[in-house]
């Protein structure tokens, strides 16, 4: 089956619960509402005629500014039809996620890195913990206001024979270059960046 | 008297050299057999997606080297890959046989890698000798072409960063020519081996249903008999002109693991001496000079050449505004990067799939009702690699 009959089919049997679609480098994108998620990922994985067996992964973006800060992303393949799909749907800060891991074991640690890296609660997971970031690690790495220096450094400490944590000092400060500057006449879009004073 | 039962928890690791790397995996045991295993894994984090939107797009590039370091180029492919889509940026042929050939060569430094520690934590210590010695041409052939042994950054958007050096041709065809009778050399230390079959053989089943579950690809994948390649089924560069097979398993087990990456790099030799036998003349990378630099020469005359070559030094190249998923076949599985592109010259997000993360994720399900000295064979035919699953 093509993916525009894939797209079609999708569309004619999930009306009401699909936002919008399209295909982006031979790939189908669908837009959902967050609520809609387990049933459209039921029917992709369960339907004959799509068969999205696998899960890829899971990810979000943070947009910071806007008013759903977060989109979230899916990734499934179907191996039987050769067809990869991203589903995708916005989400504030403070809205919790429903948990794939009963469709897709392997949602488990995906769902997982999501929380470390964004902060974003899930519904009924078995097991939401940290999982990339140190024990007592403390903020969310990947979202956009996070600083790239972080937060905390480690050393091992002499006198208290243990390692230590201690707050950032950099010896230099983190040089954040603007590169501004016309390359090809008017299309650049310049970014506001904040000066490192 | 009732008995009452009682679990020991085992740390295994974080430093344990049939750790892989640094794994900590807590086990609960029952005597010897394990009921449950919890690997926590982010020892090795480096916040490479981070550090990636923060980076030009030509600086993003030796990350993806240090991912999977017995891979590098696999990788930096996937990378690349992304952004000519984005672009529509048409690789010149020989660019791509290059990168096919490179890519290869990644396949096999993985496989001996894998093959050979995987029986150094059953107990077999000479395989690692004599498959480490093909290692040491193979990184000398990435030094020759690149620069360096490992971290090669050498796969860039558009193409190859430098034509094969004179002779290099030559010499990867004579490796081509010698390395099968290697592999069956370590076949013959290990396939019917009975210490090694004892321990890998119905150790680690996967079922079809469960690979597909857990997020499985490559090698995991096709063990358990799903004849899934993304170089066949989604071909990429010039993967579709070559003519090569794909090795299943049946089993599903440690065993069946092992028997398809011997056969994959055999595979993977004949894929190389296919791209030397018709590799085409002509230039290795796009020749768009606002996306790969232009050459030396030029710089000295062309005023638009040194132009270029600063800016492309500088600032980098833009990628306009989009959103990608593309994914190769790495040695491990399927390794994605999911990139989007704001019109900037940084990424807006860069998301590394990983195959060794959902592998690793399975670490319960697999070894649950096993011995613990299945442990290690079980992690060894995973294939983990620290640096791709921490990222």
């Amino acid at each position: 089956m093509s993916l525009i009959n894939l797209e079609k089919k999708i569309n004619s049997e999930l009306t009401t619960k699909i936002n919008s679609s399209r295909i982006n480098h031979q790939q189908l994108e669908i837009q959902i509402d967050k609520e809609s998620l387990l049933d459209v990922v039921i029917f992709l994985k369960k339907n004959n005629s799509t068969k999205f067996r696998q899960l890829i992964d899971i990810t979000a973006v943070d947009y910071i500014g806007s008013e759903n800060r977060f989109k979230m992303i899916y990734l499934l393949l179907s191996h039987e039809y050769n067809h990869r799909i991203n589903i995708t749907f916005s989400i504030n800060e403070k809205e919790v996620v429903n948990s794939l891991t009963k469709i897709f074991p392997s949602a488990n640690w995906m769902e997982r890195e999501v929380f470390d890296m964004y902060g974003i609660k899930f519904n009924d997971h078995p097991d939401l913990r940290r999982i990339l970031t140190d024990y007592g690690f403390s903020g969310h790495p990947l979202r956009k206001d996070f600083p790239i220096t972080g937060h905390s450094e480690v050393r091992y400490s002499e006198e208290k024979k243990k390692v230590v944590y201690e707050p950032v000092k950099l010896e230099q400060n983190y040089r954040n270059f603007d590169y501004a500057s016309p390359w090809e006449g008017t299309e650049y879009i310049k970014e506001v960046q904040k000066k490192n004073d | 008297m009732t008995k009452e039962k009682k679990t020991l928890n085992l740390n295994f690791g974080p430093q344990h050299p049939a750790a892989h790397g640094v794994l900590r995996l807590i086990l609960e045991l029952d005597g010897e057999i394990v009921e449950k295993a919890d690997p926590h894994i982010g020892l090795l984090h480096r916040g490479t997606e981070k550090l990636i939107e923060n980076k030009t797009y030509s600086q993003a590039i030796p990350y993806f080297d240090r991912l999977d370091y017995v891979a590098p180029m696999n990788q930096e492919h996937a990378f690349a890959l992304a952004i000519e889509k984005i672009m529509d940026v048409e690789v010149p042929i020989r660019g791509q046989y290059i990168r096919v050939i490179f890519c290869e060569i990644g396949r096999i430094l993985s496989h001996i890698l894998n093959i050979t520690t995987q029986a150094l934590d059953v107990g077999a210590l000479t395989p690692s000798l004599w498959g480490f010695e093909e290692r040491e041409k193979l990184m000398g052939f990435y030094e020759r072409v690149s620069g360096s042994r490992l971290h090669a950054n050498y796969f860039r958007p558009g193409g190859v960063h430098k034509d094969l050096p004179r002779g290099l041709d030559k010499d990867i065809l004579d490796f081509c020519k010698t390395f099968p009778k290697i592999i069956d050399d370590l076949e013959t230390l290990l396939t019917d081996n009975r210490i090694f079959k004892q321990r890998n053989v119905d150790i680690g089943i996967v079922t079809k249903e469960d690979a597909l579950n857990y997020s499985f690809s490559g090698v995991m994948l096709r063990g358990s008999g799903i004849p899934w390649d993304l170089r066949k089924s989604q071909p990429y560069d010039c993967y579709e002109q070559i003519d090569f097979k794909i090795p299943i398993g049946k089993n599903g087990d440690c065993y069946d693991r092992y028997l398809c990456r011997i056969e994959e790099m055999r595979e993977s030799v004949k894929i190389i001496e296919q791209c030397l036998k018709n590799l085409p003349k002509g230039p290795v990378k796009s020749m768009d000079n606002k996306l790969t630099p232009p050459p030396k020469k030029e710089i000295k005359q062309s005023m638009e050449a040194l132009i270029h070559h600063f800016k492309l030094f500088t600032e980098g190249y833009r990628v306009k505004k989009d959103e990608i998923y593309t994914a190769v076949e790495a040695p491990k599985g399927e390794f994605g990067v999911y990139l989007i592109s704001d019109g900037t010259n940084r990424p807006y997000k860069c998301k590394i799939r990983a195959p060794g993360f959902s592998h690793l994720q399975a670490m319960d399900y697999l070894i649950k009702g096993h011995m613990l000295a299945d442990v290690p064979a079980v992690l060894g035919s995973l294939d983990i690699v620290f640096g791709e699953i921490d990222r």
